[in-house]
């Protein structure tokens, strides 16, 4: 019998399965369900499920990140509804607004997934939190209340494309570099339906944020899982949590659909142009687009790492005239750390705005949206038309590196060179 | 269940995301009005307006991809867009469409037969598409787990009666 690759191991365990194999219809008990505002929309198929109860309060955990502070009554209204169905449903890991986070990176810095569990999401990008070798999808309402009535998904096993990658990272590029070049070899449907499990000897030496920024991006390669063997590194960052830690990995004879390799020493910045994450050029047959806004944020790209990188850069420099660069961290802990390291003075001396955690921007919902023909570059995920505001705006996807070397030059800017 | 629909053909490309279907600034309420009313605004600002119950959107490769929003194919459903036929179909689309007992099929192909304007005929049972003129395209039918949740109208009754038995069992 030949060896599972981690997803296979993870989803045998959730259904109570010796094995499974790639097109097997599983019935995975949930580990962890996790929901932003979505649950609003759930709601009512949830009421219609009726159940009345949620299967685990326990195993649920809720936080509010798309439209924080909510701006207009009807999202206030919203958050309400959220709030008073946490309480009468006894779910205590409600992060409420000012303990809030981008849901991932919330479930992420808090030590909440760990390796071995089925980790469902609300959210698109919930492929990130597999980085801590974690089986997670994510899925949209009504999926969302038939787990919160049964505490059981239905789920496909994926084949798994595996992405190797060689090498050193260059001066000035980091995961996200990496991720845009294999989005842009695969295509944003590359990976349909299939796990992408990242491996070799770059990702092993990476520390978690790069891992998180892998593996959040698979989901603009189409796939449903994103994932990176659980090991020391993985260990480490959940000591905190308490929680009992058992490593993870692909056996040495696994059956990979496909496997990918990347070999990046000498690779330079990489940019998604307008208007698809796959549509990728490197930084230098970009270099010189002028751009009105630049955007450091998102459960992809504002974690502390990110924004030391942009305090490096914007010490003693200010942002270019007529753009606006914003930075908005993924979290209230990474606000607060970056406070702790006297980097939002650094921010707020070069002329760059900061503001409290949401997703607001990255989605086009508020707190910074496109206006119609703007060229912003952003340290997001998606650049389809509209998804930052107006459909005529004109996206980038790049890394901090990039983004905040554009934003003081007005101008997209190979960051090697500043 | 229906299966059998006839109806004015809407095409539209590869890679058509969620941003395209229902924009990001429409989806601070519940009301499914709304998404409706916006549906592919990025694409044709006029389009909601245009459309009528009963037509049908054939696609390219990667329909629906990007984010997790059921408020997509619920503002499709909504405006009476009967069936969707695409090359293929992002993951989380896929599944949102069909828990709402939406009819979503893979048709690799059929996009290059037909344009919009044209009456096609979608016969779920047969896995056949009727083109105009005559032609018939064969689909692969849809996995028995999918169908049936499909043949239920959707997971919501599909879970009422299952949970229904269970306590009654």
């Amino acid at each position: 019998m030949p060896g599972l690759t981690i997803s296979e191991k993870i989803l045998a365990k959730a259904s109570g399965k010796e094995r499974v194999s790639p097109g097997d219809i599983v019935d995975g008990s949930v580990d962890l369900l996790y929901m932003h505002e979505m649950l609003a929309m759930a709601l009512m198929p949830f009421n219609e499920i009726g159940t009345m109860k949620v299967w685990d309060p326990d195993k649920i955990v809720v936080t509010l990140d798309h439209w924080v502070p909510p701006p207009t009554p009807e999202i206030a209204k919203m958050h309400q509804t959220i709030r008073e169905f946490c309480k009468k449903q006894g779910i205590k890991r409600f992060h409420d607004v000012g303990d809030h986070g981008i849901i991932h990176q919330l479930i992420a810095e808090r030590g909440y997934a760990h390796p071995w569990e089925l980790v469902i999401g609300s959210d698109s990008h919930t492929n990130m939190v597999g980085a801590v070798g974690a089986f997670a999808a994510g899925i949209g309402a009504t999926d969302t209340a038939a787990v919160m009535a049964t505490g059981r998904l239905w789920l496909r096993v994926p084949e798994t494309m595996r992405v190797d990658i060689h090498g050193k990272l260059g001066k000035c590029t980091g995961a996200k570099d990496v991720i845009l070049k294999v989005i842009g070899t695969t295509g944003d449907d590359g990976a349909r339906y299939a796990a992408v499990e990242f491996s070799g000897p770059t990702v092993r030496g990476f520390p978690m944020d790069e891992r998180f920024v892998l593996c959040n991006m698979t989901t603009e390669m189409g796939a449903k899982v994103g994932m990176v063997a659980a090991d020391a590194t993985t260990k480490e960052y959940l000591a905190h949590s308490g929680h009992p830690f058992k490593a993870i990995d692909s056996d040495d004879d696994a059956t990979f659909a496909k496997t990918h390799t990347f070999e990046i020493d000498g690779m330079g910045p990489q940019v998604a142009c307008p208007s698809n994450p796959a549509n990728l050029k490197p930084v230098e047959d970009v270099a010189g687009t002028k751009i009105d806004v630049a955007f450091l944020g998102s459960c992809t790209n504002a974690r502390i790492e990110d924004l030391r990188i942009a305090a490096k850069l914007l010490r003693g420099e200010k942002v270019a005239p007529g753009v606006r660069f914003q930075i908005t961290p993924a979290s209230q802990i990474i606000y607060r750390q970056a406070l702790k390291e006297g980097l939002v003075e650094i921010f707020m001396d070069a002329g760059a705005t900061f503001t409290s955690s949401t997703c607001g921007p990255c989605f086009g919902g508020h707190m910074g949206t496109l206006a119609g023909d703007e060229v912003c570059i952003s340290s997001t995920n998606r650049n389809y038309p509209g998804r930052m505001g107006s459909p005529t705006a004109q996206v980038y996807l790049a890394s901090p590196w990039t983004v905040t070397a554009s934003a003081i030059h007005g101008e997209i800017t190979d960051p090697r060179k500043v | 269940m229906q299966t059998r629909f006839k109806g004015r053909v809407w095409t539209f490309g590869d890679d058509i995301s969620t941003d395209h279907i229902i924009a990001g600034k429409y989806l601070g309420t519940t009301d499914s009005k709304v998404f409706a009313e916006h549906a592919f605004e990025a694409v044709d600002p006029t389009w909601a307006k245009k459309v009528q119950p009963g037509d049908l959107i054939v696609a390219g490769d990667n329909f629906g991809c990007g984010s997790s929003r059921e408020q997509a194919p619920v503002a499709l459903k909504t405006l009476g867009i009967s069936a969707i036929l695409a090359n293929s179909f992002a993951r989380i689309f896929f599944r949102n469409a069909i828990n709402l007992g939406f009819p979503v099929v893979e048709c690799p192909g059929l996009k290059t037969g037909v344009k919009s304007g044209d009456i096609v005929e979608l016969d779920m049972a047969r896995g056949e598409v009727h083109l105009p003129g005559g032609p018939v395209m064969r689909f692969k039918p849809l996995p028995p787990n999918v169908l049936e949740i499909l043949e239920a109208g959707g997971l919501v009754p599909k879970l009422r009666k299952e949970l229904a038995t269970k306590s009654a069992g």
